[in-house]
């Protein structure tokens, strides 16, 4: 899956690690989980509506459209949270929620 | 008064607001969605990267730089609350988030400083992985040194169109193309107003004549008509030049915007009267030459109540808390109200130049298709609201909100809002002041369901 995002510059931060559906994925210390995600594939979420992919839209916390979830069905909104390292994150909602 | 001030935003005007409010005395409360402070304009990037403020801000990279040095200084003598959402009013205080944790905050006044988002035209293909905000393709270049794209189309009107095609260029990624709706014509008639700031206009004829030889075509007067692309992103957008002829453009991804939105739903919580702006083409709290709102504990500044840039901002945050300092009969000199005002007037003609020079475009919300998706919250159509024009004979944004639902999604109407106004309008066959404006609901943001009320 090519990505969306491409770095420019400030590429000699420190790595880290983040678990995105499961898989592994490399990010930089100072990445928002919008970047992480999106400099390593082409979406972020789902649209509830439609099922469609999404990526986010404003990158300013107004259109909410960015929000992910932790394994542990914390929503966060991807655009104003900075990544941690060994984050695990889902970009759909976590199962328990569809039963 | 026991109860403090609060400041809402720490941009230039919240800024700006909190250090005179400081200097006369009073230790105000400032409550920042951002982790850090700066607003939008002179976002700051993360603690860990290292690029000079000149590459980051540009031409403005000295006020950036004031702007942040001087909020540091005042950081030990406010109560600054970053990473903290607003999100409603209740009798006891001002409701805000962060993380789970519910703060209600009395205050005695609040300055309201929220800022503007992009002012969004939906269009065909508009929810595709790939487009973005010109605003956002900004914030990912300067916080997050990062393109949307290898060979992004900058789409819609406005200074901030070129701005941001340019510091692509200047971080090494060529844009494919930058379309603008608005004719060569129409820019013209608008010049007189704009050169009130002569400096600004030269540095936009610069970004212009830079992006030129280096290759990147810039198109006036053009109509846009659908965005391409596949599930994994954006392909291209199809565009009608000014001679009407169809034209493509291959692209990886987008950013549009026309030019700027007030964020004013606390002010609208907060019960403000609100006018129709003809100069700016929406709505907004009522304000005095200072700030001064129908309530008489609240007081707005910079763009989330006027667009005239961070440069007035600065001055009409400090003005606002002048008006405040005055309005409890503590000392302000008559001179520095004046001087302020008259900082404010300069923008301000240069602020309806623009207005004049790129125009919102609202025939192209009438002319979108009905298949058009133009709540991307909930994907309700352009046809959806035309539906409940019609058939359902809504005359007003809000009776269309109920029975259709644009603007009831979670961003609130803030990316569809004032498009789906003139998709009502154009049906109704009214103005569209006619229609009224999306009313708005706590919470401003969408709480966690695990949040609490810390003391």
């Amino acid at each position: 899956m090519t990505a969306l995002f491409r770095r420019v510059d400030e590429t000699g931060r420190r790595p880290v690690r983040l678990v995105v559906d499961g898989h592994e994925i490399g990010a930089l210390e100072g990445d928002t989980v919008l970047t992480a995600l999106l400099t390593n594939g082409p979406r972020l979420r789902q649209n509830e509506f439609d099922g469609k992919p999404r990526a986010g839209f404003c990158l300013m916390g107004a259109c909410q459209d960015c929000w992910v979830w932790t394994e542990g069905g914390e929503e966060i909104r991807a655009c104003s949270t900075e990544v941690r390292d060994g984050m695990r994150i889902m970009t759909r909602e976590v199962p328990w929620l569809n039963r | 008064m026991a109860e403090p001030v609060i400041v809402v935003g720490a941009g230039p005007a919240g800024t700006r607001a909190a250090q005179r409010l400081l200097q006369a005395g009073l230790r105000p409360v400032v409550i920042d969605e951002n982790e850090r402070q700066g607003g939008q304009i002179y976002r700051r990037q993360p603690e860990n990267f290292i690029r000079p403020a000149e590459k980051l801000y540009g031409t403005e990279a000295a006020r950036a730089r004031a702007l942040h040095a001087d909020f540091e200084s005042l950081r030990p003598h406010i109560d600054y609350r970053p990473g903290t959402t607003v999100w409603g009013v209740a009798d006891e205080g001002l409701l805000s988030v962060r993380g789970s944790a519910i703060t209600v905050q009395p205050f005695s006044a609040i300055i309201i400083a929220s800022g503007a988002t992009d002012r969004i035209m939906p269009l065909p293909g508009w929810t595709t992985p790939g487009v973005y905000s010109l605003g956002a393709s900004q914030i990912a270049l300067k916080a997050q040194a990062c393109a949307i794209g290898g060979t992004p189309v900058f789409m819609g009107t406005g200074p901030l169109l070129y701005l941001v095609a340019w510091q692509y260029l200047r971080a090494g990624v060529t844009p494919a193309a930058v379309l603008d709706t608005s004719s060569l014509a129409t820019r013209l008639r608008g010049l007189r107003g704009m050169m009130s700031r002569a400096r600004v206009v030269v540095n936009g004829v610069r970004y212009m004549a830079d992006l030129m030889r280096a290759g990147v075509k810039l198109h006036a007067g053009i109509t846009p008509q659908r965005i391409e692309g596949r599930e994994d992103g954006v392909t291209g957008v199809l565009w009608q030049d000014s001679r009407g002829r169809l034209r493509r453009t291959a692209c990886d991804a987008v950013g549009t915007g026309y030019g700027l939105r007030a964020e004013t739903q606390l002010a609208d919580l907060l019960k403000c009267d609100f006018m129709f702006d003809r100069r700016f083409t929406q709505w907004r709290p009522q304000v005095d030459l200072d700030g001064r709102t129908s309530r008489q504990d609240v007081y707005l500044a910079g763009d989330g109540v006027l667009l005239r840039g961070a440069d007035a901002a600065e001055a009409a945050g400090r003005l606002a808390a002048c008006a405040l300092l005055q309005d409890r009969t503590l000392p302000v000199a008559t001179d520095e109200i004046e001087g302020l005002r008259g900082v404010i007037a300069t923008m301000d003609r240069f602020a309806g130049g623009l207005a004049g020079a790129f125009p919102w475009p609202a025939h192209l919300a009438a002319a979108l298709p009905d298949e058009t998706v133009v709540c991307r919250c909930e994907n309700v159509t352009a046809g959806d609201i035309r539906h409940a024009a019609t058939a359902l004979d809504s005359p007003e944004i809000n009776r269309a909100k109920a029975l259709m639902r644009p603007g009831m999604g979670r961003c609130q109407g803030r990316m569809c809002g004032l498009a789906a106004a003139e998709i009502l309008a154009a049906a109704r066959g009214v103005p569209v002041e006619q229609v009224g404006r999306i009313r708005t609901a706590a919470p401003l943001k969408p709480l966690p369901l695990d949040c609490r009320i810390t003391p």
